[in-house]
């Protein structure tokens, strides 16, 4: 099983409660804004603690409320695709690529950082400040340094959201292939429904 | 160097270490401050904001008196610091720059704080994800991007500390070579006849530091906010 999930938490006045078991490789969270897709990412990224259920990930429990069981957010090896890409603003494209891949024991290292690049497509991005670059180009570096990182899962919280129709195909393709080509369970956030249709095995729905 | 005599670029020296000293020691605890103030939910911060700036409000002339009651000879810290360390801070050149650490307190704390307060932390929670400890975070994200606040705040101490007056003559008094920094050295021409040519020059070289560091903070400042453009998509 990739995904074994069933969590609760209460926030700012409300319940979310997301339970969900799949063995897709990309499962998808859909629905409106507000329902709690980003607070589920965050519960099992180890950022948000729920209050009760557990988190097992591509057979590894990332959190158990009955177990004690809680990784601290460095622990969980997740690749966290946030929708305004994060880079890191004093760093260049280089090393925000490379921030990760450093931190990352040697085993996960299973992604060299030209192949990386070659794949993405940002060869001529390495030397630049992120303040200098498009939409689009910035998403490319920031998908990039997570999937550098070594990562067992990913978690992409509306990575298409903010860039505009003609860079949301680019991007979309990629993640297409990180789901074909290096296999790494992915669990998508959306309100899109076509965005969601065409890229996951699993649909979950919150309301 | 003819601008200025021997005996007044020894005070120029003294004036260079003691606000050095000040702002170095000071440093480390106005981040740890600004830090308490900006990232934690301590109860009762209001009142520890409240101590902090109190000495930029109070006559200096009692904020000395307060270091000579808690770091005189006969005050616990002072006797402490004696007894345990061996250091004696009365009328000694340590003492200035203790009073001045503590006039420039208030500043740098505000300076640094208000760069913290300017981390979007959505950074270094990103950092957390991709592997680094908190610590790790802390001096690979958080550290670097309050460097322009960190670095005004080392030149507004300065500046400040150049300038102090009340609280150094108060506690540590007017002692040639010792606690005579710039503010004093002047002074002290003041009350001599036919001073005045030394009253111009220190006073001069005053104008210039503190420009100086004014220029270099500002400078700081808007290199900071160049910096902080490009935080998002």
């Amino acid at each position: 099983m990739s995904f074994d999930v069933d969590v609760s938490v209460r926030r700012a006045g409300r319940d979310i409660a997301v339970q969900f078991a799949s063995d897709a490789r990309v499962v998808a969270l859909f629905g409106a804004s507000g329902v709690g897709k980003t607070s589920t990412l965050e519960m099992i990224a180890g950022l948000l603690q729920p209050d009760r259920g557990h988190i097992t990930i591509a057979g590894k429990t990332l959190f158990d409320k009955e177990a004690g069981i809680n990784l601290l957010p460095e622990q969980r090896a997740c690749g966290y695709v946030f929708q305004d890409g994060r880079l890191f603003p004093h760093l260049t494209v280089r090393d925000n690529l490379l921030y990760g891949w450093k931190l990352a024991p040697e085993h996960r290292r299973s992604l060299a950082l030209d192949v990386a690049v070659g794949f993405l497509g940002i060869e001529h991005l390495l030397h630049r400040m992120p303040r200098t670059l498009s939409g689009g180009e910035a998403q490319r570096v920031a998908i990039g340094r997570t999937l550098l990182a070594g990562p067992r899962f990913l978690l992409m919280d509306e990575p298409l959201s903010s860039l505009d129709a003609s860079r949301r195909d680019g991007i979309m393709r990629l993640i297409e292939r990180i789901r074909d080509e290096l296999s790494i369970p992915i669990i998508y956030v959306s309100h899109d429904r076509a965005e969601v249709e065409r890229l996951a095995g699993c649909v979950i729905e919150l309301d | 160097m003819d601008f200025l005599s021997a005996d007044e670029w020894a005070v120029v020296a003294l004036s260079l270490k003691v606000s050095g000293v000040a702002i170095m020691l000071v440093l480390p605890v106005s981040f740890a401050i600004a830090w308490v103030l900006e990232r934690t939910r301590l109860p009762g911060k209001i009142f520890l904001d409240a101590l902090v700036h109190l000495p930029l409000v109070l006559p200096p002339v009692v904020t000395g008196w307060g270091l000579l009651l808690l770091f005189g000879n006969n005050g616990p810290a002072g006797r402490f610091l004696a007894d345990m360390l061996g250091i004696t801070l009365m009328f000694r050149w340590t003492g200035a720059a203790l009073a001045a650490g503590v006039m420039a307190l208030p500043l740098m704390v505000r300076a640094i704080r208000l760069s913290l307060e300017g981390i979007d932390q959505r950074f270094e929670v990103a950092a957390r994800t991709l592997g680094a400890s908190r610590w790790k975070t802390f001096r690979s994200i958080t550290l670097p991007l309050a460097m322009p606040g960190v670095l005004a705040a080392l030149v507004l101490g300065f500046a400040r500390s150049i300038g102090e007056f009340g609280a150094t003559i108060t506690f540590v008094s007017n002692v040639p070579e010792e606690t005579r920094t710039l503010p004093l050295a002047i002074y002290t021409a003041l009350q001599v006849p036919g001073g005045e040519s030394t009253v111009t020059r220190l006073a001069l070289v005053s104008i210039a530091l503190s420009l100086a560091a004014l220029v270099a903070s500002e400078w700081l400042v808007r290199r900071g906010r160049q910096g902080e453009s490009g935080h998002v998509l």
